[in-house]
């Protein structure tokens, strides 16, 4: 089954594990009838970007910006190419989202992008997916011939005069190319490194071009909310977070896996739905939205909803939605190790800090596990990490720093006790 | 230097482009040049970036910059086991350590009979099924517990 569970369910209701991806399953469901209308009824495309407003869809792929402004920012009007680019490159550690989206609900994606393209006037688009993920993209591959054969994409479409013309394209192994601007590059068939924002990908973006980049989630969102309505979508959630949204869970619960509920769900009740803890031990820390987003305590997730705001305020980000979750037993200095190795190894080595920071966030972290720590060593991830939030071309940096940042705020005692007993303070 | 398939693969791959960026096409290019070599030799590349039109070392770049690109030889088998944080909490070191246990070599090694490479690898993004190991960057293998492990490599025959 696609998702494990789900609270008023509306991206991935109705789905059949393998065997409800294909077109006709999609149109059964009511697929592409909000492409149809939109387009036999020459709906304006003010009106399409001003109900994805007033649905306050924040963007899933992490860093939450209101998806219809950033809309909105499209010169509609400049003539010549515009491109929609989807991004499931989901890298981000305990990620694992976009990767259902694609298996089971693929036309989603497809009617949110055309949808997207008509509103900002786009003619072509493209679905960054993530290297790893192969079987993923040729399913994609597949449901984009069957929308091309049934007048859904490609030339003239449904009659309407309307062009879009859509394609896949396959990673192969780059966090990095995450980052929207290294993902345009990547396309561009360089190296993925990310450009200086601004401009925005609105103002130049592929092959220089005006482009919008949302996540896979993101689009696939779209046509529920034309179906619904905004202010429904909206409902669904709380104020300022609209809608549902995709939550992948891993680590030590009895369930891991994808649960789609409302944004303002209670943490509790998404542990609950997880069948609880593992073996039944004690909530440690939690990190609620992706490797990226800072650690928090069992005690302060407890009492959070997940929602943009709530997170937020508890001194997180509810980020790609990938809630890491760690008992007792977790030695919080060996899983910092681990993550510390990914940012350094993932790092494209463009900015010195991001580059030399993440390489001494690691060596320092590495020797601390393993008893050859000194007693100068916090204060000098302290200083290294300061030297990078703010200093870099993109937020890789302050990825890498945050992670190192919050387990020193939250666990510094276990740092302090591996560099004085050599040993861990976790049995 | 590649079969009639895989140029035409490369043509499929070129087509999804607007005609003036051919070179969007190398990384997909690349892709099917190893698949068919096994690996990427530096003529391969180099053939890939003639057929783009786009200059060698840009082509270079991008074979050098991305992970499943492999420039050296590797086994018939390349297994790649996520070692990231949300797997190592369900089991992902246990996994890595008993397949080089069984295989005999590290990560980054070889074995003797240049069957299988081993190879740790970043996030997959299927961290709800770790341990999670990809075998030749398409096979995505779930819940590689012991007695999967077993049952995957005897099947690489
Ligand atoms: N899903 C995943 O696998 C991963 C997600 N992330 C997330 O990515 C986030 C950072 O992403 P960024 O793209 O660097 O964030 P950002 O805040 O720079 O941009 C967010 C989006 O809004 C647009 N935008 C922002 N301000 C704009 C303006 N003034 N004009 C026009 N457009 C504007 C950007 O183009 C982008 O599409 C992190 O918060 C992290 O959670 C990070 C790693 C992996
Ligand atoms: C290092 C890094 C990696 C990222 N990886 C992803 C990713 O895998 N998927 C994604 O949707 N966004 C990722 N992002 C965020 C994108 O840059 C961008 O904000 C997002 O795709 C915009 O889509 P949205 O507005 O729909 O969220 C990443 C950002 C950074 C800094
Ligand atoms: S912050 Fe790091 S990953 Fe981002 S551009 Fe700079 S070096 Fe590259
Ligand atoms: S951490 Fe292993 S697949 Fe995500």
């Amino acid at each position: 089954m696609a998702m494990l569970g789900s609270i008023n369910g509306v991206l991935m209701e109705g789905l059949d594990g393998d065997n409800t991806w294909h077109l006709k399953d999609y149109v059964a469901r009511g697929g592409y009838q909000q492409l149809k209308r939109i387009l036999g009824n020459k709906i304006s495309q003010e009106e399409v970007i001003g109900e994805v407003k007033k649905s306050v869809l924040r963007g899933r792929g992490g860093a939450g910006f209101p998806t219809g402004l950033k809309w909105s920012f499209m010169p509609r009007s400049f003539p010549g190419d515009k491109y929609v680019v989807c991004n499931t490159d989901e890298g981000e550690p305990g990620t694992f989202k976009d990767r259902d989206i694609m298996r089971y609900n693929p036309h989603a994606v497809i009617e949110g992008m055309a949808i997207a393209a008509y509103a900002m006037g786009a003619t072509r688009g493209y679905n960054y997916v993530h290297g790893e993920v192969w079987l993923e993209y040729k399913r994609f591959e597949e449901a984009l011939d069957e929308a091309r054969a049934a007048g859904f994409i490609g030339q003239n479409i449904l009659g309407s005069g309307f062009n879009f013309e859509l394609f896949a394209h396959h990673g192969y192994g780059a966090y990095i190319c995450g980052e929207e601007t290294a993902l345009l590059e990547s396309i561009e068939g360089k190296k993925g490194q990310p450009r200086f924002k601004p401009p925005f990908p609105a103002s130049f973006g592929l092959y220089g071009k005006p482009t919008t980049i949302n996540n896979t989630e993101t689009f696939a969102s779209i046509p529920f909310i034309l179906k619904m309505g905004g202010e429904e979508f909206l409902n669904l959630g709380k104020p300022n977070n609209g809608g549902t949204k995709l939550f992948s869970v891993s680590g030590h619960v009895n369930r891991p896996g994808n649960y789609e509920i409302p944004l303002g769900t209670p943490f509790a009740t998404l542990l609950e739905m997880c069948g609880g803890m593992r073996g039944g031990r004690k909530l440690k820390a939690v990190i609620p939205g992706g490797s990226s987003a800072p650690v928090m305590r069992a005690d302060v997730i407890m009492d959070c909803t997940m929602d943009y705001d709530s997170i937020s305020k508890g001194g997180s980000m509810l980020g790609s939605g990938a809630v890491i979750v760690m008992d007792e037993t977790v030695c919080m200095v060996k899983a910092l190790e681990r993550l510390s190795f990914f940012y350094y190894e993932e790092s494209c080595g463009q900015c010195t800090p991001c580059r030399e920071g993440t390489a001494w966030m690691y060596k320092v972290v590495h020797r601390i596990e393993n008893g050859q720590g000194k007693p100068e060593d916090i204060d000098l991830l302290n200083s290294v990490l300061g030297n990078i939030a703010g200093r870099t071309i993109c937020a890789l940096g302050d990825a890498a720093a945050f992670p190192v940042q919050s387990f020193l705020k939250h666990f510094g005692s276990e740092f302090e006790y591996h560099i004085e007993h050599k040993t861990c303070l976790v049995p | 230097m590649f079969s009639a398939e895989t140029l035409q693969k490369f043509d499929r791959e070129v087509a999804k482009y607007p005609a003036e960026q051919k070179q969007s096409a190398s990384m997909a290019c690349l892709a099917h040049a190893q698949e068919e070599k096994g690996w990427l030799p530096p003529e391969a590349i180099e053939a890939v970036a003639n057929y783009l039109g786009m200059p060698p070392m840009a082509a270079y770049e991008v074979a050098s910059f991305y992970n499943m690109y492999d420039l050296k030889p590797v086994g018939k088998y390349k297994i790649t086991v996520c070692t990231n944080l949300p797997c190592a909490l369900s089991g992902g070191n246990h996994a890595g350590e008993y397949v080089q246990k069984k295989l005999g070599i590290g990560y980054g090694e070889t074995t003797a009979d240049g069957k299988f490479t081993l190879k740790e690898g970043e996030c997959m993004g299927a961290c709800g099924d770790a341990p999670v190991f990809i075998v030749n960057n398409r096979s995505m293998c779930s819940h590689m517990h012991p007695e999967q492990i077993d049952k995957l490599l005897e099947e690489c025959k």
